[in-house]
């Protein structure tokens, strides 16, 4: 596929990076920024050009002609929409995703149509990193909580410790205690390995349980695996940016939220904001603020500046000063492996979290969802299974019939609004969403075709 | 330095190239006019050579370097070189040296076109299509031939891509993935090369000759299968068809690129460098002829035009085929045209020399200084088209200029140490930086009268030239071997 991709900030050579990494992809990447570009031309086989993206010509230099896609991530909403118009009207460019940040012109969905602003995908990086802070919070035991067929299935994970029920036993005995709820372990992680889990498989301490189960299921499962903890009543928000203040918005209804803000400016608009929170001007890292704020008594402490040290230095110091969780907004993939087995609980990688959802557009073969797991060493995916028996290779099967490439599960089916957790002897359907889980990323590109319908059906 | 997969890279390379030793075998076994002999050994040498590199690193399986990228082009071209020569060294006519079938692979494999051998026409064809064969791998670049077909160099393909083709400016890829730009590349240099056969088949000449020599115009090189070169068939309709085709091949082939996938003519007039390269060597042109029409060389005005202009272009974008023996035309006219060798081809065509796009920003930095001394606050931005070029290129020009004319002087004087007289020395090593192929004085015709030991230096400025110098020259700092 011929993709062009606005803007090389951090999103943007990040989802160049992904897609470069996939042979059938031609990448040409656009910044205003020649020394980024020099940078990413030299470890990526892609064209770089130099220039403001929403110009005709710079686009048209970029190969807009026959680019298959656009990909707009720069900074400004104002550019990113103005190049989708552009390619739209001139270059009459197939797919065209923009990222929208501020929320104001998120409020008025008519407004990105084909009559007026042409764009077909719209990501605002903000509103999924939220998102995905609000049901690691909901869930407190769980390190990362993901959603499939619009909710109907969450893919939960969870931390084994040495004194949890989970160690020591094997899978199967999980499913023996539960006899009613249906759920199932798609994956362990041991030592940043995976492992297949079969059923007589052991659980040790430190192992990552991946498992999957429909909605409303997931809270019983996780008391399963973890000793009940604590509801969660006090969130202290560190950061009160777009993330930090969307966020305080959406906590403040059920939990008592406390946000810190360092900037007078942006915190007075914060109070303005916000109803019950309470938004504190000073330093994060200050450890007589965060002790006069009662921190020993926060349940969960969350840095969400722009600053990844900053972030982790002030994830530290709660952690120390009594915190009983720390979460931390961590966008280098390398501190992420340094911080999240020592002191920091969770560590999320907003590119992670954005990149997922950005590929499930990029994807062929009705692919509806792409989640990363485990920093990007494996891949949930979520597809739909379209044809019949003649011309689909997965629909009027049985899972065991289905050639699976290797490293690739299937773990759960959504047909319709029932959520049927995947056995050896499940049929699928046409319509079904099937979540399948990938433990090699290479092995991408085969699950697409697998979906894909045979053309000798049309 | 990741020296294992250096040195996998090379063994593969090597084992590519033994592949070129097939297509003379062929030839001779359709001619039977001289032995397969020292082709089949020069095949199984190099094959057995590439897989015992490949075999023991095979696994070995890394992305290259940028380091990495220099020491494979220069190794490869040195080894090659070497390798190259196998099939002169081994055949028993001509009965060449080592250091002369090293000089004459070498020559071939940087499309100088010096040449060490005499009495070409009664050579085997087998041999005369081998040294075309050479030229015109050699012209485009192998590695950007091996880029195009071993898609698992990928991003290190490009680190290798960048250290063969030449030019200031290498970050302008024709297409996202490096492997679709090297095809593109070599589809349009194969282009060229088909229709320059056709042409100078339908002009006069033989198949063999024809196929022979468009090898070598579009490579810009400048061997030919006659000691008379171009001037053995004396037709002027194949005179101008090599003009033309000279011309195409010097210019960058990005334009050609833009020009057929656009279809349009319009990249052309819009580059600068165009302009400037066929505005030099027309106005040379018109210098040349008159003189020569002056002197009355030629009897007629027709022949001084046909062989001016030839010759002009045969020499100006470095090519170096011959129609008269312009080493002893009248007054100042055979350094001018060594001179204008200098200048070159485009950056990123075959040809060879300084690059025109080089001296373009070197006369309008002096236009600046020029400027700035009458407006001394004057903050003036040195453009290529419309487009402002960043300090780094400009001083990166700089430096290559002043490389470029410190080796050559270095090279003339150790030339004349080895007793050969200033004119020679001058021109062979014009010629040979350049990638020229023939000087003045006793190099005029051939290089095998020299002695050895200012061949072995000449072999040195041919890879300097190809390879832009710097290349070659970074693997002697002492900063590129520190860990």
């Amino acid at each position: 596929m011929n993709i062009i991709i606005l803007g090389a900030g951090q999103v943007g050579s990040t989802v160049a990076t992904e897609l470069a990494r996939e042979e059938a992809n031609e990448i040409t990447i656009v910044d205003k920024d020649q020394a980024i570009l020099s940078e990413l031309q030299d470890r990526l086989d892609l064209r770089t050009i130099c220039g403001n993206g929403s110009y005709p010509n710079i686009l048209e230099m970029a190969g807009a002609d026959d680019a298959d896609m656009l990909i707009a991530l720069t900074n400004s909403d104002e550019i990113n929409m103005m190049a989708c118009q552009i390619a739209s009207s001139i270059f009459h460019t197939p797919t065209k995703i923009a990222r929208i940040r501020s929320s104001e012109y998120l409020r008025n969905p008519d407004l990105f149509s084909p009559e007026s602003i042409p764009v077909d995908f719209m990501i605002s990086p903000e509103s999924l990193v939220t998102d995905y802070i609000h049901h690691l919070i909901e869930h407190p035991s769980a390190l990362q909580v993901l959603d499939f067929a619009g909710g109907k299935v969450q893919l939960a994970a969870v931390k084994a410790y040495d004194s949890g029920p989970l160690v020591g036993h094997a899978i199967k005995t999980v499913r023996q205690h539960m006899p009613d709820i249906d759920m199932r372990v798609a994956a362990i992680f041991r030592d940043g390995q995976s492992i297949k889990p079969s059923a007589e498989c052991i659980v040790e301490a430190g192992d990552e349980v991946y498992f999957i189960a429909a909605r409303e299921h997931i809270p019983a499962v996780l008391s399963e695996m973890r000793k009940l903890e604590k509801p969660i009543k006090r969130v202290m928000l560190a950061g009160g940016g777009n993330i930090g203040g969307q966020l305080a918005a959406l906590l403040e209804k059920d939990y008592q939220v406390k946000v810190i803000e360092r900037f007078a400016g942006r915190a007075k608009q914060l109070s303005g904001m916000l109803d019950s929170s309470i938004v504190l001007l000073g330093d994060a890292a200050d450890p007589d603020l965060l002790t006069e704020e009662s921190i020993e008594s926060m349940d969960i402490f969350c840095a969400l500046t722009n600053d990844d040290e900053a972030n982790i230095l002030s994830s530290m110091l709660a952690k120390r000063l009594g915190a009983k969780k720390v979460m931390s907004l961590i966008n280098r993939p390398a501190y992420v492996d340094l911080v999240e087995s020592g002191l920091i609980d969770i560590a999320i990688s907003p590119h992670q979290v954005t990149i997922g959802t950005l590929l499930a557009h990029i994807r062929r073969g009705d692919v509806v969802a792409v989640h990363a797991l485990r920093r990007g060493s494996a891949e949930a995916i979520e597809a739909i299974a379209h044809g019949d028996k003649s011309s689909s290779k997965v629909v009027g099967r049985s899972i065991e019939q289905i050639k699976l490439p290797v490293g690739v599960t299937i773990s759960a089916i959504v047909r319709g609004d029932e959520v049927v957790i995947a056995h050896h002897d499940t049929m699928i359907e046409s319509e079904d969403h099937v979540i399948l889980f990938l433990t090699d990323k290479k092995k991408i590109s085969d699950v697409e075709r697998l979906f894909q319908v045979g053309f000798t059906y049309f | 330095m990741q020296l294992l997969v250096i040195q996998r890279i090379l063994g593969l390379l090597l084992v590519i190239f033994s592949s070129t030793l097939l297509p003379p075998i062929g030839i001779e076994l359709y001619y039977q006019d001289g032995s397969v002999l020292p082709f089949v050994e020069a095949f199984i040498l190099t094959l057995v050579g590439g897989i015992a590199l490949y075999l023991p690193v095979r696994n070995q399986k890394k992305e290259l370097r940028l380091r990495d990228g220099f020491l494979v082009v220069v190794l490869f071209w040195t080894v090659l070189g070497i390798f190259g020569g196998l099939p002169f060294y081994l055949s028993e006519a001509p009965d060449l040296s080592i250091t002369d079938a090293v000089f004459e692979s070498i020559s071939g494999l940087t499309t100088t076109g010096a040449t060490v051998i005499v009495g070409l026409d009664d050579m085997p064809h087998s041999l005369l299509f081998y040294r075309q064969e050479i030229q015109w791998l050699g012209g485009m670049g192998i590695i950007v031939l091996a880029v195009a077909v071993l898609p698992m160099l990928g991003i290190g393909g490009m680190q290798l891509f960048r250290a063969e083709t030449p030019g200031p400016m290498k970050d302008n890829k024709l297409t996202p993935r490096i492997t679709e730009t090297a095809k593109a590349l070599w589809f349009i240099y194969l282009g060229l090369t088909v229709a320059c056969s056709f042409a100078y088949w339908v002009a006069g000449m033989g198949l063999f000759d024809a196929v022979a020599h468009a090898f070598s115009t579009v490579a810009i090189g400048g061997f030919s299968t006659h000691d008379a070169s171009m001037g053995y068939f004396d037709n002027t309709a194949i005179e101008l068809i090599a003009v033309v085709f000279m011309l195409l091949s010097g210019i960058n082939f990005a334009i050609h690129f833009g020009a057929i996938r656009n279809r349009t003519l319009r990249p052309y007039w819009r580059d600068s460098e165009f302009k400037a390269y066929i505005s030099v060597l027309a106005v040379v042109s018109v210098i040349t002829i008159s003189y020569l029409q002056i002197n009355r060389t030629f009897s007629s005005t027709t022949e001084s035009i046909v062989t001016g202009l030839f010759q002009v272009v045969s020499i100006g974008t470095t090519t170096g085929f011959t129609t008269a023996e312009y080493y002893s035309w009248p007054g100042f006219l055979p350094v001018l045209l060594i001179y204008v060798s200098f200048i070159g081809g485009c950056s990123g065509s075959t040809g060879g020399g300084i690059k025109v796009i080089r001296i373009l920003l070197l006369v309008k930095q002096g236009a600046r200084e020029l400027k700035r001394l009458v407006h001394p606050n004057a903050q003036i931005a040195v453009k290529i088209g419309k487009k402002p070029l960043p300090e780094k290129v400009l001083e990166a020009v700089w430096g290559f200029f002043a490389a470029y004319f410190a080796i050559s002087a270095l090279m003339i004087l150790l030339l004349m140490a080895s007793g050969l007289d200033l004119e020679t020395s001058f021109s062979a090593v014009a010629a040979c930086l350049n990638n020229l192929g023939p000087g003045l004085g006793d190099v005029g015709q051939n290089f095998a009268s020299i002695n050895d030991f200012a061949k072995w230096v000449l072999c040195l400025a041919m890879l300097l030239g190809r390879l832009e110098i710097f290349t070659l020259l970074v693997l002697l700092t002492p900063a590129f071997w520190r860990k």
